[in-house]
């Protein structure tokens, strides 16, 4: 082996490259970069797909200049928190930047993903006009942007093959953005626009759904009636993924079966979502698709249990099932025994601050952990639980990698026996041992965070509300939890001394959230000071413009978010966050 | 509960002295159960639920009302920024006829408003009085709130048991509603958001006296 990073140049670059080619991760491909400077150069030069996980980490420019020949990019913007109100509206995730350093330096971009950013119409102007191979936009719980910034991208886009606006919130002052589609155009493959609240033009949708002969999935929105779903169904029996706009209307059996019939001529229905306050005469058009579907949204359809578990008994391939509580346990009884296959289950409140009972219990939850072998992921919403039932759970279903837990009144303890529920969530991380993300509710003292601590070794994002007794919890978590990459706390009564103990933990996770917690400016003045390589904001929407400087040390932060960063402060912070 | 100067001066010192020494991981266990802030009031057992005089910041504090700007209104009907005052922040102490809502609690995203659209203003006749009242559902997040909208409207009745009582006149009004197909409902058998979706009118229907306790 030659001496001193001279190997490299044992092959050609070429050769090398298409060795790394075969390693997809990002993580490998990282590795790879630091063995040599030869390596270095050769695998950034070949990059192709990046992920950023903090808009801020990294300066776009910096990003931009050490991989240059990048086509697909992943960016995430807000703090998951903001997605509940938790973040000010002003906080930031600006997209412009870094749509300006990748025009000046990524003329070949393939694919944009952008997740919590505030994007302009400026940004999908400037996007539209600078990258001739653009394919694939994606943005998901994004907002700033309004449907002229659509129609540009419509316009111009030769060969758009996806457009996704998921949870995207868009401002609509262009009605006939659809039309900006050229009539060449018909690329589509993907057009997911569930978000709109307002009309779309069904006509012109319809024509575009014609021609884009390889569409597969189409996401339409509220605005689009059950009548004309029939007709776009009937151009696009082709169709993978499908959301549906509003699924009610007055019944009526003409409608019934043109609707049955549409499905039934979908032979490759994988997934469905949308069915917006479904009306129950109707879901039985759905029934001829339901065998193939591995993929069920029902999240918009309040309709009652009976109806719901109808229709989800019959979908015996089911892998991931979106669902409300109106399903009761006994709709989830027949999850368990209809849907072996089933790998993900999210359960929703459809009431979340109603009083009113409904019958869905931690019994549902056990039920189909202990009837759904391949089950890897949980989300759940109910109002009661016990350390029974999560220790059935943590007993049937070891596979876990994605485990969360809702109880919707903070501190409720376990109902029979009125402890808290730490020795449940114990069971669930020493007996998962592939858990990579964990949410805790319900009574918790800081034994449960010792457990976590101790034995969560895969986790890698950790989020606790309304939890622990003292420091000592927060001090467990970030003592131990090796893979931790994203914690997120609020109103636990944590504070300077285990941030303090742990800050060098803070520089190998992505970022840490802490809101309504005892944190004091002071701690967060030293953690700054100490970790030069740390973002610390402290957040105060009432402090509007007054001056961080002068505030005591002993004052509470009410919101602090401390990220990694190579980039420096930001110069965009808004009036209510200080970087310390 | 709160922490009074010296407490906090002592931690200011241990906090700088924290950071220079190494400390052992059991040593710092030690310390913090030594110093733990617990919740709860002294000598006092938890007990289940959210109660708002245990919470050791004020409650005022954390329960604030979203300004509801970005117009991203909360999942289950209602818009933090529009909803009955008996939802803000009330203080610590006394009953609460309704549960208080915590910022951004449960975590459930903010869906549209346009979750359930059309126009959600309905009639509300009173058997015996003279003229109508009309109520939006939507703002309301749930059959309780509901009730006690109305019986903040007519306000001689009480809430007993999901009826409303006249305790004056000593009549039950029981509410009904008209839905979609002409029928005439008891309230309080749907899920909530089924019934905003279905009901046309509001009826609160007179029964017969009741016997006196």
């Amino acid at each position: 082996m030659p001496a001193g990073g001279g190997w490299a140049a044992m092959f050609p670059d070429e050769v090398w490259e298409h060795v790394f080619s075969f390693l997809a991760a990002d993580g490998d491909r990282n590795a790879v970069s630091l063995v040599c400077r030869g390596w270095y150069h050769i695998e950034r030069r070949s990059r192709r797909r990046i992920f950023v996980g903090n808009c801020y980490a990294i300066a776009p420019t910096v990003a931009v200049r050490r991989f240059p020949n990048v086509r697909v990019v992943s960016i995430k913007g807000k703090p998951h928190f903001a997605d509940f109100n938790l973040v000010p509206s002003d906080w930031g995730g600006h997209a412009d930047a870094w749509v300006a350093a990748m025009a000046e330096g990524w003329p070949l971009l393939e694919e944009l993903h952008l997740k919590r950013m505030v994007v302009t119409d400026e940004c999908l102007e400037l996007l539209a006009r600078s990258f001739k191979n653009f394919r694939v936009l994606a943005l998901s719980f994004c907002e700033g942007v309004s449907t002229a910034g659509l129609a540009a991208i419509a316009a111009n886009c030769r060969n758009l093959r996806e457009l996704d606006l998921q949870e995207t919130v868009v401002e609509e002052n262009c009605v006939h953005w659809l039309s900006h589609f050229p009539e060449s155009s018909t690329s589509l493959v993907n057009l997911s626009i569930a978000s709109l609240e307002e009309d779309v033009n069904i006509a012109v949708l319809e024509h575009l759904v014609s021609r884009c002969t390889n569409l597969k999935t189409l996401k339409l929105n509220y605005a689009v009636p059950l009548d004309r779903l029939v007709n776009l169904l009937c151009r696009a029996p082709q169709l993978a993924n499908l959301g549906t706009g509003r699924f009610t209307a007055e019944y009526r059996p003409e409608l019934f079966s043109k609707l049955e019939s549409a499905f039934a001529s979908c032979k490759s229905m994988k997934s469905l979502s949308g069915i917006c306050e479904a009306v129950p005469e109707y879901l039985p058009a759905i029934y001829p698709i339901c065998d193939g579907l591995t993929s069920l949204n029902l999240c918009d359809a309040p309709v009652n249990g009976a109806s719901l578990t109808k229709l989800v008994s019959r979908c015996k391939n089911l892998q991931r099932l979106w669902v409300m509580d109106v399903i009761e346990d006994d709709g989830l009884a027949a999850v368990a025994s209809s849907c072996k296959l089933l790998q993900e289950l999210r359960v929703f409140p459809c009431d979340p601050y109603g009083a009113d009972p409904v019958s869905l219990t931690e019994h549902g939850l056990v039920t189909v952990s202990t009837g759904c072998p391949m089950l890897q992921s949980v989300l759940y919403f109910c109002r009661q639980m016990t350390n029974d039932a999560l220790f059935a759970v943590a007993r049937s279903s070891p596979n876990l990698t994605c485990f969360r837990l809702c109880i919707i009144d903070p501190h409720t303890p376990d109902y029979v026996t009125l402890e808290p529920l730490d020795a449940g969530f114990s069971a669930i991380v020493e007996s998962c041992k592939d858990l990579r993300r964990l949410s805790v509710s319900g009574l918790l003292t800081n034994n449960v965070f010792r457990s976590i601590g101790a034995s969560a070794d895969c986790l890698e994002m950790l989020s606790i509300a309304f939890a622990g007794d003292s420091d000592a919890g927060l001090h467990y978590i970030l003592s131990g939890c090796k893979s931790l990459r994203k914690l997120e706390i609020r109103d636990c009564p944590f504070g300077d001394k285990a941030l303090l103990a742990n800050a060098a933990k803070l520089e190998t996770m992505r970022s840490l959230w802490m809101s309504s917690c005892f944190v004091s400016l002071g701690a967060c003045r030293l953690l700054a000071q100490k970790m030069p390589l740390l973002n610390v904001e402290v957040m105060d929407e009432k402090k509007r413009g007054g001056s961080w400087d002068s505030q005591p040390d002993d004052c509470l932060v009410e919101k602090l978010y401390v990220y990694r960063t190579v980039a420096g402060q930001r110069s965009d912070t808004p009036p209510c966050v200080w970087t310390v | 509960m709160g922490r009074g100067p010296a407490e906090r001066q002592g931690d200011r010192v241990e906090m700088s002295t924290t950071l220079e020494k190494e400390r052992s991981l059991t040593e710092l266990e030690a310390d913090y159960e030594e110093t733990a802030l617990t919740l709860g009031l002294p000598g006092g057992s938890r007990a289940g639920g959210w109660d708002q005089q245990e919470r050791k910041r004020g409650f005022s504090e954390t329960v604030h009302l979203s300004d509801g700007s970005s117009g991203i209104e909360p999942r289950g009907g209602g818009d933090l920024g529009d909803e009955s005052p008996d939802c803000a922040a009330s203080g610590a102490g006394g009953p609460r006829a309704s549960k208080a809502r915590v910022v951004g609690w449960p975590p459930v995203r903010s869906y549209r408003k346009n979750a359930l659209r059309g126009c959600t203003y309905v009639k509300v006749a009173v058997d015996g009085a003279p003229y109508l009242r009309k109520v939006d559902l939507e703002i309301y997040s749930g059959y309780h709130q509901l009730l006690t909208a109305l019986q903040e409207m007519f306000s001689c009745f009480t809430i007993r048991d999901r009826r409303l009582v006249d305790p004056v006149k000593g009549t039950d009004y029981i509410p009904t509603y008209e839905d979609k197909d002409g029928d005439w409902m008891l309230v309080g058998d749907v899920p909530w958001k089924m019934f905003v979706a279905s009901c046309k009118r509001l009826r609160l229907m007179n029964i017969a006296p009741r016997a006196p306790r």
